[in-house]
């Protein structure tokens, strides 16, 4: 049994309609290939993507706008994000100052076709109006949304995004928090990170490996233009 | 009947593949030329026919692409579907054939006319003009793994994971005009730009798969390898290069800025084994090490390649899938060899050389000979490589650690075990990305990786016997003083992967180095939570000290020629250099590659001297 295909297993079964469960035990070789025990999920893999990874917790704008986090923050887009809190005296403000270079740099496409999030890690602390002026502070201009909400669902976006330590001390000291920035092209399932120190016009040139075209650094015969330099 | 209905389903479901594609990608407010950018729009205006942007979509074999999430033994991570153990065969690899000529015919410059994605010309095509011209394509391809899973879309050069094994010698060089085919859709991780390194092949640096040197789908690259010895242009000119830089064992893989632990997990690699007069792969000649004769037969090959790699499995799909939102380091919880889970190998009762390789993406390896019959036994064989490079003696060990991208070819003596069963089991406890927890397990607690059936009849052996402790290269020097010394501690900061505190550069050259001189880098790890297998392209270096003593080959083998250093637990690792012959850009990074996509690795820059600029200062 264990040789037999699909296609095989139909002749000797004399047409039987596939029925789930029936041919379980059936080996995956040879020209159908699929067992059958796997046929029935429905999923893409981008909504596995999305049921792992991106829960869609409601989030609060620092606007006062309630979002849900996949449907209306990450699903279609090409997104940058990152975690931070607005009293952090470490590496937050750099981050959040090497961004601001980031979306100058990116220009007209932010807010367009590419959309920026910080979502703060204290959000006991940074309500709305907190991360408004924390915005302000940081001229961070439109389309960089600040998000705060429910203290649990941060925890699990945070979780799930992997801004993790395996040291649950280290886990649990929010000076030490994760300082990558995240970026991707939801559509495309296209997603790295890199760190927030990293020199902004690098960044840059990094997102723009995720934009659907490679303008950089290696421009060969049917190199793309309008692309991120 | 129910072909009928079946076909109907089929088509059903197709039409509501293309309007669910077509409303994804409305709602993404993909302009035109962005679609036909991402290749999923022709130029005549129509949408890809089999792949939108949805991944429920399938492949021209008619299976199921998707995956997502997932990352096995680690969080966020269901664990794979079981599969049933040593119920397939072990396969060796398939050799890649060269071709007569390549259409259109290499040029030193780029062809970026005809497709060519290359920008730099070649810096030795005309003192080193290729012998042997080979074609391999990069594409999606379907992959068997396991008969309880279905195909795999992995990524594929010529359709096979592992990619086809090279066969090569010294003085005999060749060109690779390397395609990329790689469709847009991912099923959920991997990016179809690609730049292929050859680990550790003494490469000028525009053949070398630099990260940054990338080429997109639809393109071509031609990579011209010299397979030259280190010093041939500069140090052992008369002798057309240092023989004790002979290097055995390498292998190929991606090396995407930033996406090179997705490509290669989704199967962009392979071998290449390098022969010369000496290590010729037969074991008549030379220095009679097992012969590899047509590669493929039981009872021709005894010089055998072996790829090891983990790989996590979509419970409910049975596809492979990767957690690409993890920056510690990705586990699988399947144990492939050759790309099959478990498999089973039949041997003679003979000498044999295995070629072990750890593919990663994050995991190191202790591998032991098990005897289940005989637990209490000390199964020793001898190690004849570290990085792939000839040792000057075997050396009899009981176990062989590798860190991701380490290779170390074994001499196996199964005439001690003729009717028995071994098993190659990995003893190394490894729970999350950090690297191993340092505890070694005892015998049949590990994970037996592959069954080794002694039951093949006994057949010639004319192989040196590795106990007679043979010679093969001596070590090059290590004295001459080097022009500098530097350092590079491999930190994590608030969670961000770093080299003296800086962040990886494709437009910074942090360290210039002048052609043909010496040096000495000193890499360290000041953490006791992480470890970080280095890994330096171009040369082979050796290690000086680690940790202030100089090294040993006891337990574990420490002395020879290398191009990773496995950086454990606050390691300080002294290592000597030459950077001969060619000029050009190259990294260094971790091999974790989960660390190096997130920015653990620096560009370096081999020099002409004299030119400013050359720096001499701790970068």
């Amino acid at each position: 049994m264990k040789d037999l295909n699909r296609r095989t297993m139909i002749g000797l079964l004399g047409a039987v309609p596939l029925v789930g469960g029936l041919l379980t035990s059936v080996s995956a070789q040879g020209t159908e290939g699929t067992s059958s025990k796997f046929l029935a999920t429905g999923k893409s893999s981008r909504e596995l993507i999305a049921e792992r990874s991106f829960p869609n917790v409601v989030l609060t704008t620092h606007e006062g706008k309630k979002v849900k986090f996949y449907d209306d923050l990450i699903k279609n887009k090409i997104v940058v994000f990152n975690f931070m809190y607005a009293n952090c005296e470490g590496v937050c403000p750099g981050i959040t100052m090497n961004m601001g270079r980031v979306k100058k740099l990116l220009g007209p496409r932010v807010g367009r076709d590419i959309f920026m999030y910080s979502i703060t890690l204290k959000p006991e602390h940074d309500t709305p109006k907190v991360l408004a002026e924390y915005a302000r502070m940081h001229h961070a201009g439109p389309n960089w949304t600040f998000l705060t909400g429910k203290p649990e669902d941060i925890e699990l976006l945070r979780q799930k995004q992997g801004f993790t330590n395996p040291d649950p001390v280290l886990d649990a000291d929010k000076s030490q928090h994760i300082g990558m920035l995240r970026f991707g092209n939801e559509p495309m399932q296209w997603w790295a990170g890199c760190p927030g120190l990293a020199r902004p016009e690098f960044i840059v040139k990094e997102i723009g490996l995720v934009l659907g075209n490679n303008p950089w650094p290696h421009d060969g015969a049917k190199s793309t233009k309008g692309g991120v330099r | 009947m129910a072909n009928i209905s079946k076909r109907n389903r089929k088509l059903e479901k197709e039409n509501y593949e293309a309007q669910k594609n077509r409303r994804e990608i409305i709602a993404a407010q993909l302009s035109r030329r962005e679609m036909m950018k991402m290749g999923l729009l022709t130029s005549a205006g129509l949408l890809v026919a089999t792949k939108g942007l949805s991944a429920r979509a399938r492949n021209s074999a008619g299976h199921f692409i998707s995956g997502g999430g997932g990352g096995g033994v680690l969080p966020n991570t269901p664990p794979s579907p079981p599969t049933s153990a040593f119920t397939q065969a072990f396969t060796r690899f398939t050799v890649k054939q060269p071709v007569a000529a390549l259409n259109p015919a290499p040029t030193i410059a780029p062809n970026n006319a005809a497709g060519e994605g290359r920008t730099i010309s070649h810096q030795a095509f005309t003192q080193f003009p290729p012998q042997k011209f080979y074609e391999i394509t990069q594409a999606q391809g379907s992959i068997n793994v396991h008969p309880d899973l279905p195909l795999q879309p992995m990524w594929c050069f010529d359709g096979q994971v592992p990619g086809p094994l090279y066969i090569a010698r010294y003085g005999e060089p060749i060109l690779i005009r390397n395609h990329n085919n790689l469709p847009a859709n991912n099923g959920g991780f991997g990016k179809n730009q690609v730049t292929t390194h050859l680990h550790n092949g003494h490469t000028p640096s525009e053949s070398d798969g630099f990260p940054c040197y990338f080429w997109n789908s639809g393109q071509f690259y031609d990579q011209h390898y010299p397979n030259v010895l280190a010093g041939v242009n500069s140090t052992h000119i008369a002798q057309g290069g240092d023989i004790n830089e002979a290097m055995s064992t390498l292998w190929y893989h991606d090396h995407m800025l930033d996406f090179t632990s997705q490509n290669v997990y989704k199967g962009l690699m392979g071998m290449y084994n390098l022969y010369n007069d000496f290590d010729t792969g037969d074991e008549t000649t030379g220095f009679h090490l097992p012969s590899f004769g047509d590669g493929v037969s039981d009872d021709s090959n005894f010089d055998v390649n072996m790829v090891f790699s983990d790989i996590v499995f979509d419970q409910h799909t049975g596809l492979q899938v990767m957690d690409t939102f993890n920056f510690d380091g990705v586990l699988g919880d399947k144990f492939l060899v050759n790309g099959k889970i478990d498999p089973v190998m039949h041997v003679h009762p003979r000498r044999y050389r295995f070629r072990w390789l750890d593919t990663g993406p994050s995991r190191f390896y202790q591998f032991f000979l098990t005897d289940l019959t005989n637990l209490n036994a000390h199964n020793y064989f001898y190690q004849i490589s570290v990085d792939g490079n000839l040792m000057p003696n075997p050396v009899k060990v009981e176990s062989v650690r590798l860190g991701v991208a380490e290779r170390a070819d074994v001499i196996i003596d199964f005439s001690q075990y003729a009717g028995k069963t071994l098993y190659i089991e990995n003893r190394l406890e490894q729970t999350d990305g950090r690297g191993p927890t340092g505890n070694v397990l005892g015998p049949n607690q590990g994970h037996k990786t592959l069954k080794i059936i002694v039951d093949l009849p006994p057949i010639a052996d004319n192989s040196v016997d590795p106990a007679t402790n043979p010679h093969f290269y001596d070590l090059p020097e290590k004295t001459a003083p080097p022009r500098i010394i530097r350092n590079f501690n491999f930190e994590r900061n608030n969670g961000m992967w770093a080299i003296n505190g800086k962040f990886m550069d494709c437009d910074e050259a942090r360290v210039q180095v002048t052609l043909n001189s010496i040096e000495q880098w000193n890499i360290n790890n000041n953490s006791g939570g992480w470890q970080h297998p280095v890994h330096i392209h171009f040369e082979e270096f050796q290690f000086l000290q680690i940790n202030g003593q100089t090294p040993t080959n006891n337990p574990l083998v420490q002395v020879g020629r290398r191009d990773v250093i496995r950086l454990e637990h606050n390691m300080q690792a002294k290592c000597r250099w030459r950077f001969r012959d060619f000029i050009g850009k190259y990294p260094m990074h971790c091999h974790n590659v989960v660390h190096e996509d997130h920015a653990m690795m620096l560009v370096w820059e081999i020099m002409p001297p004299g030119v400013p600029g050359n720096n001499t200062t701790n970068p």
